[in-house]
């Protein structure tokens, strides 16, 4: 895109700067009514296993349910309660949101329509995934009130203990592509499964690995089975408790985006990205732009997010943490000793 | 633990069945129905919005016997009546209410008149608590709008009674 800017006359550097501006509005505004959008599709979803219908009054089958709730929000009053600390009540939706965003910098939606193509890709999306806690912590600590303390506190141990295992998940998957370059993760994946396949899931050394992810995704968004974070029946709405109008919505929209970052990776990681599901040329596959295929998969990831949230019921604090560190982390483990024992077999030879 | 028991909590097998459940359940028929479009039927002794009724000649049927009022049993109905010009009686002052009111029937049941009936009305939601005091002129537009569905559901009744 720097290119087409300096064709209109401008120096590298203005072109450049305005490249990099149009590149992040051109994720970011899509993004927004992408979650807006999820939103109303994870209704829908939830209702209909409910044998209900879900928001189907406003526009064309209540398309514009999500617009409405976030127009209504935008008008209410922002409260503030009295004893909270007003900086850093204020501070913490606008951190959850910004780190919400952050991360998409990485992904590529196609093999040249990526932000910021660099080569530590994967670790930057763990490291800003793991700033997300700070929004949570310091609106439980900003908002003076106990439900939200509570809720504050289990979020940061939640999301800490199941980075390990991602952490740990994810290792494998470097280590098999040879690269934490997302685009390279991606085109290591061309043909994976017999040379028919893309994507890593068809590897049977890695599809436990996708299994733990998907789950430690659940419990890295705090999606229902792991949302104890927002227990209704314990901790009224967990740290959302004391905000109201904006602030509220910039945590629901840093959620959704949180949500469909881990569909994203999901896709990224073990489904071929923005290749198609197949390597053969059947049908012209490869005309259809990637953009269009990783799509697909986030939905396809949104969907089965949506499915688990309709069907399982929410796990007890202790077994959340169970799971964590006495299932996950072992397994994730000798997962690694296996990938790369199985690495070293195949590609390098026992001697090396 | 049994081999069995390992291999299933493995594959993660109840939670691939509870999910094979919940999508078989994701195509079917819905339960609900598409409310503000679509209604349910309701009985003709459904127990609604009151409504005073009239004569077919315009004259209002309540006689201010009070009945409707001893036997109300949350008391929300307050009743003034005096003689007409023309020396019959008629009340003053009708008054039901609504927040007080537990749609019990029995008002109905006591009149000897059929004046006051519960319709089958039960969308009146208001934005005010005082819009919920009704009156007499109130109950008497409500017999008016409604007295086509009222006759006919006392009709469709009347054999039981």
């Amino acid at each position: 895109m720097t290119a087409f800017f300096q064709s209109l006359g401008m120096n590298y550097e203005w072109a450049w700067f305005v490249a990099t501006v149009a590149g992040i509005l051109l994720i970011a505004l899509p993004l927004m009514l992408a979650v807006a959008m999820i939103i109303y599709v994870d209704r829908k979803v939830w209702a209909a296993i409910a044998l209900r219908r879900g928001p189907n009054v406003v526009g064309p089958f209540g398309l514009l349910q999500s617009f409405a709730d976030g127009l209504k929000v935008f008008l209410q009053e922002t409260i503030i309660p009295s004893a909270a600390n007003k900086g850093l009540f204020l501070i913490a939706p606008i951190v959850t949101f910004t780190v919400a965003l952050l991360a998409w910098a990485v992904i590529p939606f196609g093999p040249e329509a990526v932000l910021a193509d660099i080569n530590i890709g994967l670790l930057y999306v763990l490291a800003i995934s793991s700033l997300g806690v700070y929004g949570v912590v310091v609106s439980g600590w900003a908002s003076n009130s106990k439900y939200p303390f509570f809720s504050a506190m289990r979020a940061a141990a939640q999301m800490i203990s199941y980075e390990v295992s991602i952490g740990f998940l994810l290792v494998c998957v470097i280590l098999w592509a040879g690269t934490s370059n997302m685009n390279g993760i991606i085109e290591a994946q061309r043909g994976h499964g017999l040379g028919i396949v893309n994507g890593f899931f068809f590897n049977p050394l890695l599809f436990p690995i996708w299994v733990m992810f998907l789950i430690s995704a659940l419990a890295e968004t705090a999606r229902a089975p792991f949302d104890l974070t927002e227990a209704e029946s314990e901790l009224v709405a967990g740290y959302q408790t004391e905000y109201s109008s904006m602030s509220f919505a910039l945590f629901w929209l840093g959620e959704y985006a949180n949500v469909l970052l881990m569909c994203a990776l999901n896709a990224i990681l073990f489904f071929g990205g923005w290749l198609p599901p197949l390597n053969v040329d059947l049908i012209p596959w490869f005309d259809i732009p990637g953009w269009i295929w990783l799509f697909a998969k986030i939905f396809m990831f949104f969907f089965i997010f949506s499915w688990v949230k309709a069907t399982v019921p929410r796990f007890r604090y202790d077994q959340l943490m169970r799971l964590g560190w006495k299932v996950f982390l072992p397994l994730s483990l000798l997962f690694i000793v296996l990938v790369s024992g199985w690495l070293m077999l195949t590609r390098y030879g026992v001697a090396a | 633990m049994s081999v069995a028991h390992l291999i299933k909590s493995f594959t993660l097998w109840e939670f691939v069945k509870a999910h094979a459940l919940t999508l078989k359940y994701f195509f079917k028929p819905k339960a609900t129905i598409n409310y503000p479009f679509e209604k349910n039927p309701i009985s003709p002794r459904f127990r609604g919005e009151h409504a005073l009724r009239r004569y077919p000649n315009g004259e209002e049927r309540c006689i201010a016997c009070k009945l409707c009022e001893a036997v109300c049993p949350a008391q929300a109905i307050t009743i003034e009546s005096e003689p007409r010009e023309d020396g019959s009686r008629r009340t003053t002052r009708y008054d039901i209410d609504m927040t007080k009111c537990i749609y019990c029937g029995f008002c109905q049941e006591a009149c000897p008149v059929d004046a006051i009936v519960e319709g089958p009305n039960f969308e009146y939601a208001t934005e005010t608590r005082e819009e919920l005091l009704y009156d007499k002129a109130k109950l008497l537009a409500n017999g008016d709008k409604w007295e086509r569905a009222i006759a006919a559901n006392l009709e469709a009744d009347a054999p039981y009674r």
